[in-house]
């Protein structure tokens, strides 16, 4: 039963987003007359079955991440460079060398009327941090923070200590899976009974079907533009036709293919958003062949990243340059673009002694484009006289075969802060160090880098942890790719520029139907 | 049928269902990786795969798990879900109803549709109606499922707005209010099954036309209608009866792919989602639970087709 609601949207200055700095591009929309409110926006995720959750802090799918955002608020979020923003924090401050932090909390309300307070930042953080039955994305985020010296300084205002300086902390706190709930959420199910204090309530979930959620009224940016928002599961070929079949408004990570054929399509709007991750090769510099650099930077040399981009991507990618980050904050802009060298490549390998190099490409299936971008760089080694075998492994188990095993491996990495992905991937110790890269001087710098309070002076010290990478990693960055999402022409007001992971990614508050 | 033989079907049906589970069982745990590294995936570490490991009892050999998995089941308990931490009753039962009307709805057609095309083309063989018929089969049967779906909706949803092009967020009960939504999946997998079917009953009527006691029916002057109602019908349906109960497997396959193409959250694409998640209990659940529905299928086709030619209790006589 839809309910087509009649009830205005409260606009205010609510179009503006009330006190966030919006930064942004523009959506590409032509300014509206006037936003229209009500009716009811479809929108369609690759489904995970019975695995469905609404619990906001389990390992979320990017159907649970859609469903969450529109229940549950966090206290800050990502602008579209991965820098944060307030979302239920108004502003926040920072002392003693970047260990102390106070945010300031709005004048939220959760969808029981009660008001979002300090002790629920705290107790939320404590049930993320709390051993669970299942994988909780934010206990890793959250490990420096040091919950037991944390405390509520008033009803609003709540201070975190870390157990070392961080500047990264506002941006931590926007990662998955860090939603603000009440302190009694385990009191309810939250498939039947979600409370958060998003601009939307929930009225019915069913896990690897549907979920349906209502206006909120109440939401302290003055609500909702649409009454009703149904985030519905679906593969890509069924997402794709209920779409032109007037089945949906909104479909979320669709084919190169799909958004060329509907290109010129009046009813279709395709919404390509750049900076969306990075798809790359990751050689192991702890051991042969890869532990000489110049075999690495032979590698980087005989790659063509333009024909990769052209064949694996359909020319959707922009061409990569060695290093994570296109686009986001902290990114250093003035590394020269590395291009094809054979003559030189062909003189490192022979220098090193190499030049009749093999080594083995692990890949599989586990990502798309993975096997077509190892085959073809096989061909362009070929041409420096270095063999490489591409082997492909099985594709379930391949993410955690490749941190270990192997030389050589495709890669590839979704959006996230430039700080997160180094202290994923890039320090001694780090859970997912896939290149091997372990050398005390960077991990220094890199957490000296993050305790710097002037933001001009952190980023140079990102600059030259990036320029050490770009010479000298493990990574070939062959392309940074984009991701297609597709809504209905009546569908307006959706961000372009906002790849997943950020504040207007999948956002149904500010959407209207013409 | 005495409640000796009775007793003795039940125990054999008991002992597939055993030999089921130890199959299914081992198969899964063969499969490279585990219900962590399913839900890690690309997000994988070491340290958090271990954790979840040890939560979910991962830890414990596999002999044990399923020592386990038994116990419970007698106690009439499918388990949880490694993954979602909900009992494997409840998902079964939440993705059987959509499955089920799919299955029922195609079943119930398929039985006239088959019999009539049969005995049609095979009566007159040879002729117009059957070589339209034969061709047609023939087509259909050579085109995947997914081809033919792909094309119905191209070709009634989106050209011609007819029909919905998915059964988007529709549950079982959707499914029977809205009848429409079942048009399409059911004509995919009516012509995946059905091409076969007819083609068997086809054969089975034609070869009965031409043996001698239809011969004989004909010299005594059997009219044609009864002949072919009377006499050769049972003959011909009697193997195609059997083909019936076979007809399940061709249904599972191409319910998994009219789920995924029309987005109808069943069975299949439980079963399949619960594979690639590595959760042994919910495979295990759904399996067992079809392994029983398609025991009892083939024990009921079985007495259906000695109803039909009781040729066995005849010589017993």
């Amino acid at each position: 039963m839809p309910i087509e609601t009649t009830r205005r949207a409260a606009l205010g200055l609510g179009a503006l987003g009330a006190g966030a700095v919006l930064l942004g591009g523009c959506s590409g929309d032509p300014a509206p007359e006037r936003p229209r409110s009500g009716g009811r926006v479809r929108a369609l995720f690759a489904g995970g079955g019975a695995n469905e959750s609404m619990d906001p802090h389990v390992q979320p799918l990017f159907i649970d991440q859609a469903r969450h955002k529109a229940l549950y608020e966090k206290l800050t979020q990502f602008n579209a460079d991965m820098s944060p923003r307030g979302q239920l924090a108004e502003d926040w401050t920072v002392d003693e060398g970047g260990a102390r932090w106070r945010f300031r909390l709005r004048a939220a309300r959760f969808h029981d009327g009660r008001t979002v307070t300090a002790d629920d930042v705290l107790a939320s953080y404590a049930r993320i941090t709390a051993p669970a039955d299942t994988p909780r994305n934010g206990r890793t985020l959250l490990a420096r923070v040091d919950l037991g010296n944390s405390r509520a300084v008033e009803e609003r205002t709540v201070e975190l200590r870390l157990t070392s300086p961080t500047y990264e902390l506002p941006a931590l706190l926007a990662g998955t899976g860090m939603h603000i709930v009440p302190a009694d959420f385990d009191d309810r199910d939250p498939a039947t009974d979600a409370v958060g204090s998003g601009a939307f309530t929930l009225a019915s979930f069913e896990a690897g079907r549907s979920m349906r959620a209502e206006r909120f009224g109440d939401h302290w940016d003055g609500g909702a533009r649409i009454g009703e928002l149904e985030i519905l599961s679906a593969e890509s070929e069924a997402r794709g036709n209920a779409l032109l079949g007037g089945q949906g408004e909104y479909i979320h990570d669709m084919s190169a293919t799909f958004a060329r054929s509907n290109e010129d399509n009046p009813d279709v709007t395709v919404v390509r958003t750049p900076n969306s991750g990075m798809a790359a090769m990751a050689m192991k510099t702890d051991r042969a062949p890869f532990d000489d650099p110049r075999v690495r930077k032979a590698f980087r040399l005989l790659v063509d990243r333009e024909r990769l981009v052209d064949v694996v991507s359909a020319g959707t990618a922009r061409v990569g340059n060695d290093v994570f980050g296109s686009g986001y904050r902290y990114f250093d802009d003035d590394l020269p673009q590395r291009g094809r060298d054979l003559d030189r490549a062909r003189r490192l390998l022979r220098e090193a002694g190499a030049q009749d190099l093999e080594v083995a490409l692990d890949t599989s299936e586990a990502a798309p484009g993975f096997v077509d971008a190892a085959t073809l760089f096989a061909e362009q080694a070929a041409e420096a006289g270095a063999t490489v075998d591409v082997r492909v492994g099985n594709q379930d188990t391949y993410f955690s075969d490749i941190l270990d095993q192997g030389v050589f491996a495709s890669y590839r990495s979704g959006s996230m802060p430039i700080p997160n992905h180094l202290a994923l991937r890039m320090v001694s110790d780090a859970p997912q160090n896939v290149t091997g890269w372990k050398r005390a001087g960077f991990d220094e710098a890199f957490a000296r880098a993050q305790a710097t309070a002037d933001e001009q002076e952190r980023t140079r010290r990102y600059h030259e942890l990036q320029q050490e990478l770009h010479d000298d990693g493990g990574l070939i960055v062959w392309g940074y790719t984009e991701w297609i999402n597709a809504t209905a022409a009546s569908l307006r007001g959706v961000e372009r520029d906002a790849p997943p992971n950020t504040a207007d990614w999948a956002r149904f508050d500010r959407v209207w139907l013409e | 049928m005495t409640a000796r033989a009775a007793l003795g079907r039940l125990g054999v049906a008991a002992a597939q269902l055993l030999a089921l589970s130890v199959l299914v069982f081992t198969a899964t745990e063969a499969l490279p990786g585990d219900a962590a590294e399913a839900v890690l995936g690309e997000d994988y570490t070491p340290q958090q795969a271990a954790e979840i490991r040890a939560r979910m009892g991962l830890d414990e050999p596999p002999t044990i798990r399923f020592l386990q998995w038994w116990q419970d089941l007698l106690t009439g308990d499918l388990g949880t879900s490694l993954i979602s931490g909900r009992p494997v009753t409840d998902l079964v039962a939440r993705s059987l109803p959509p499955t089920l009307i799919l299955a029922a709805a195609t079943v119930a057609l398929l039985v006239p549709l088959a019999a009539a095309l049969g005995l049609a083309a095979g009566a007159g063989e040879g002729g117009r109606l059957d070589r339209a018929v034969t061709t047609a089969t023939l087509v259909l049967y050579s085109i995947p499922d997914f081809a033919l779906a792909m094309l119905l909706v191209l070709g009634l949803s989106l050209q011609v707005r007819l029909l919905p092009a998915t059964a988007m967020g529709a549950d079982g009960w959707r499914l029977l209010t809205d009848p429409l939504l079942l048009v399409l999946p059911v004509a995919v997998l009516l012509c995946r099954v059905a091409a076969l079917l007819v083609r068997q009953v086809r054969a089975g009527t034609a070869d009965a036309m031409r043996s001698e006691y239809a011969a004989h029916a004909r010299r005594l002057g059997v009219g044609r209608r009864r002949l072919l109602l009377r006499h050769v019908a049972p003959n011909a349906l009697a193997p195609a009866s059997e083909e019936l109960a076979r007809v399940g497997d061709n249904l599972f396959s191409g319910v998994l792919v009219v789920e995924v193409v029309f987005a109808v959250p069943g069975v299949a694409g439980g079963v399949v989602d619960a594979v690639a998640m590595r959760d042994v209990p919910v495979v295990q659940g759904y399996v067992f639970v079809l392994g029983a529905v398609t025991i009892a299928l083939n024990q009921a086709a079985e007495l259906v087709s000695r109803r039909l030619v009781p040729r066995i209790e005849q010589v017993r006589r």
